[in-house]
């Protein structure tokens, strides 16, 4: 292989790198805390008796499981416009990401609710809880470890997902990457570095998690 | 009014037919070279000692922790440096494969793992061979427990397909996107892609999970 490599040029833009490693880290956190917030009232809305409410829930969780990522963006780039809603590159991916975040984690919520065998309601009544106690003492605390790993697993798939901020232009790690190579050609170089700094990030939001885990759960989960 | 954008028609349906039958194809042969090296990979390494295991499971966890777009980025670019650029479908197919490769070595894992040490004891006392316990015992007994798994690894590659129109593979959603880029009817267009993906997943995936359900004990 007659490639030589220049790695000066891709240490002189790790300042720039970086930068889009924290948009990614940005828009992936914030994508991951709408979806949260989505999901739980999804959740809810979907093991509600009303239908109108079961029937959206059901809808957006389906088509958020069923169709790419790669797709939800371009819907949320090209096909808003349609209504007249130009959204920013980032919007769109942010946009996309809580979509699809929402739609799975909403059956990770009612999966880790629905775990709970009612005879717990019944037993914490019998003790004289209120319904407030009986969920701060009793349900959550079970829910959130049934819940915890789908959750970092999701974290870590919009991490990966938000890379296709390059497809629509968003300077995120790899659009940034993208960018980058262009002005210097050195297309090896620069992708190379993108994925080792993807990997490091995954490593440390798994790393992470798994210490936040034995603090929250003191070992048994 | 004369516009330099010509609308949706009839003849464009031969692109998006083309497309189809290429997303079709690259997933088909992922789902195929994947699950069949997933299926030696998981079971090298639900047999082998804890060494060979840390070394399979960190080669495998690059896989799953670079995004697919730049692991197809830097192979096709890697290949081009080479003095050998391959054409986008193969270069595809073999990013494509080694990554379902990865997710489902994991699935197959854990599928021989769940059979039960005691039934190849059982097994090797009837006095059936080494490979007729895998044959008879092993293969059919883990890969039925582990069937919903493998499928929703399998639908998943079918989505991230969409991601091969990086290197310049007319996929689906890139024939779409070009379409889009002629006529400028992005939403008509996209809600076509998008039912297409959707009546491929949608049954597949409530198929899984019937099948989970009725497993379950």
């Amino acid at each position: 292989m007659d490639y030589e490599f220049h790695w000066n040029v891709v240490f002189q833009n790790i300042p720039q790198l970086l930068n889009g490693a924290f948009v990614t880290l940005h828009v992936s956190v914030l994508a991951m805390l709408l979806g949260v917030v989505i999901a739980i009232l999804l959740a809810i809305a979907k093991m509600n008796n009303s239908k109108p409410f079961c029937y959206v829930a059901t809808v957006w969780v389906e088509i958020a499981r069923n169709t790419p990522a790669l797709f939800q963006i371009y819907m949320a780039y090209f096909g808003l416009g349609a209504f007249g809603i130009h959204l920013s590159p980032y919007l769109a991916v942010l946009c996309a990401l809580v979509f699809i975040n929402a739609g799975y984690l909403t059956e990770t919520f009612r999966g880790g609710f629905q775990s709970i065998p009612s005879t717990q309601y019944s037993a914490s009544k019998s003790l004289g809880m209120t319904s407030i106690q009986t969920y701060r003492y009793i349900i959550l605390p079970q829910m959130l470890r049934r819940i915890y790993h789908p959750m970092t697993n999701q974290f870590v798939w919009s991490i990966l997902m938000s890379s296709l901020g390059i497809l629509v232009g968003m300077s995120e790690l790899s659009g940034t990457t993208q960018r980058l190579q262009s002005l210097s050609f050195r297309t090896l170089e620069f992708f190379i570095v993108a994925a080792v700094m993807y990997f490091v990030i995954t490593k440390l939001v798994l790393f992470g998690s798994s210490l936040l885990a034995r603090r929250l759960f003191k070992g048994e989960i | 009014m004369n516009s330099l954008f010509t609308p949706l028609s009839w003849s464009d349906s031969g692109l998006i037919l083309t497309g189809i039958w290429n997303t079709v194809t690259i997933s088909v042969v992922a789902i195929l070279v994947g699950t069949f090296l997933g299926l030696i990979v998981g079971f090298a390494r639900a047999e082998s000692n804890k060494t060979v295991n840390i070394l399979f499971g960190s080669v495998l966890d690059v896989l799953r922790s670079v995004p697919l777009i730049i692991q197809l980025i830097l192979f096709s670019t890697l290949v081009g440096a080479m003095g050998s650029p391959l054409a986008p479908f193969v270069a595809g197919s073999i990013v494509l494969s080694l990554y379902t490769m990865a997710f489902m070595s994991e699935v197959f894992r854990s599928g021989f793992e769940s059979v039960s040490p005691s039934m190849q004891t059982a097994a090797r006392s009837l006095g059936m061979t080494k490979w007729q316990t895998i044959y008879h015992i092993r293969l059919p007994i883990g890969l039925r427990a582990v069937f919903p798994s493998w499928l929703g690894v399998a639908l998943s590659v079918i989505k991230d397909s969409a991601l091969v129109s990086v290197i310049g593979y007319m996929e689906l959603l890139r024939t779409s996107e070009q379409l889009i880029s002629r006529t400028q009817q992005p939403l008509e267009i996209l809600i076509g892609v998008g039912i297409f993906y959707f009546i491929i997943s949608y049954p597949l995936s409530h198929y899984g999970r019937y099948v989970e359900r009725k497993m379950a004990i």
